[in-house]
């Protein structure tokens, strides 16, 4: 072997050649982690769809639609404002793209407290983790776990984006960052598409 | 307009116009929720809306898309085919409606 074919610690030139899809490793890490959470997410979903299907007694609780629809809209424009964040960090212009990067954050945190808000309404009205006022007690563990996994996945990506706005703002990170915790978001996002149907949809209360 | 203000222009539309659909198809799956059809026609036509959000943001707001094919159709394979091996149980969750009891081991 030639010197011509070492590299950086002795390694073949071969090994070090390139990362598979030609995609940044960062980048890769998190459709990696997302294939994952997926997963995860999905598991939880049809563990609830199972639970539904076969419980005669499971509860309808939701008398108003109009909570989850003012939620559903704001994580979907957070998505938008996401996308002109990333837009903006592309274009080079780091103070437009540090606004629309905190837009998306307080959307954020205005998705988690009518969140929190609805929980607090429901442990009101006598839902625990294991026992409702409606019918089955598996209701209340399926709901608060499915939703607070999701909720935990929200308050992560807020903190994470103020942190990835703040340092690319400061110049420790570049457009690369904002565009691999936009995949994040938009993860987020998708998963409450299917939270939304499964959980609050089919049970309302007609 | 520069070359610059060009692209950014130019952008915004694609967005604009999926976000517009992802509101109306969340919208949809609203107007289904109060349509007088059983629980399980519900379930399918609310899925299916929701299947077709999430390839849109999956495609255009996670520019899946723009990846190269061999990227897209690894993640397409690998995930629709954990998502289809979940399926297996849905037959036991009827047993499970009717109270049907388990198979006896022997």
């Amino acid at each position: 072997m030639s010197e011509a074919d070492l590299t950086m610690e002795g390694h073949p030139a071969g090994l070090m050649a390139g990362t598979p899809f030609s995609m940044p490793t960062k980048k890769l890490a998190m459709w990696l982690f997302i294939i994952a959470d997926t997963m995860t997410f999905a598991a939880c979903l049809v563990a609830y769809g199972f639970l539904r299907n076969g419980t005669p007694d499971w509860p309808r609780p939701f008398h108003s639609i109009t909570n989850v629809a003012l939620m559903t809209f704001i994580l979907l424009t957070s998505s938008l404002t996401m996308l002109l964040g990333l837009r903006e960090a592309k274009m080079g212009d780091k103070a437009a793209a540090f606004r629309w990067t905190m837009i998306t954050a307080a959307a954020g945190i205005l998705f988690a407290l009518l969140h929190v808000r609805e929980w607090l309404g429901l442990i009101d009205e006598g839902m625990t983790l294991f026992k409702n006022p409606w019918g089955t007690g598996l209701f209340g563990s399926a709901f608060f776990s499915i939703t607070g996994l999701h909720l935990t996945h929200v308050t992560a990506g807020v903190i994470a984006l103020v942190v990835v706005g703040v340092r690319y703002k400061g110049g420790r990170y570049n457009a690369d960052d904002v565009e691999i915790l936009g995949l994040y978001w938009h993860f987020v996002d998708l998963v409450w598409m299917f939270v939304v149907p499964l959980v609050y949809l089919l049970n309302l209360a007609h | 307009m520069t070359t610059a203000e060009e692209h950014k222009s130019g952008g915004i539309g694609k967005y604009l116009a999926v976000y517009l659909c992802l509101l109306a198809l969340a919208g949809l799956q609203f107007v289904i929720a109060y349509q007088n059809i059983d629980a399980s026609q519900m379930f399918s036509r609310m899925l299916a809306v929701a299947v077709v959000e999430a390839g849109l943001a999956v495609m255009f707001f996670m520019h899946l898309w723009a990846e190269k094919r061999g990227f897209l159709l690894f993640v397409a394979i690998f995930t629709i085919f954990i998502l289809l091996t979940l399926q297996y149980g849905w037959t036991d969750s009827f047993r499970m409606l009717v109270g049907a009891p388990f198979a006896k081991a022997y």
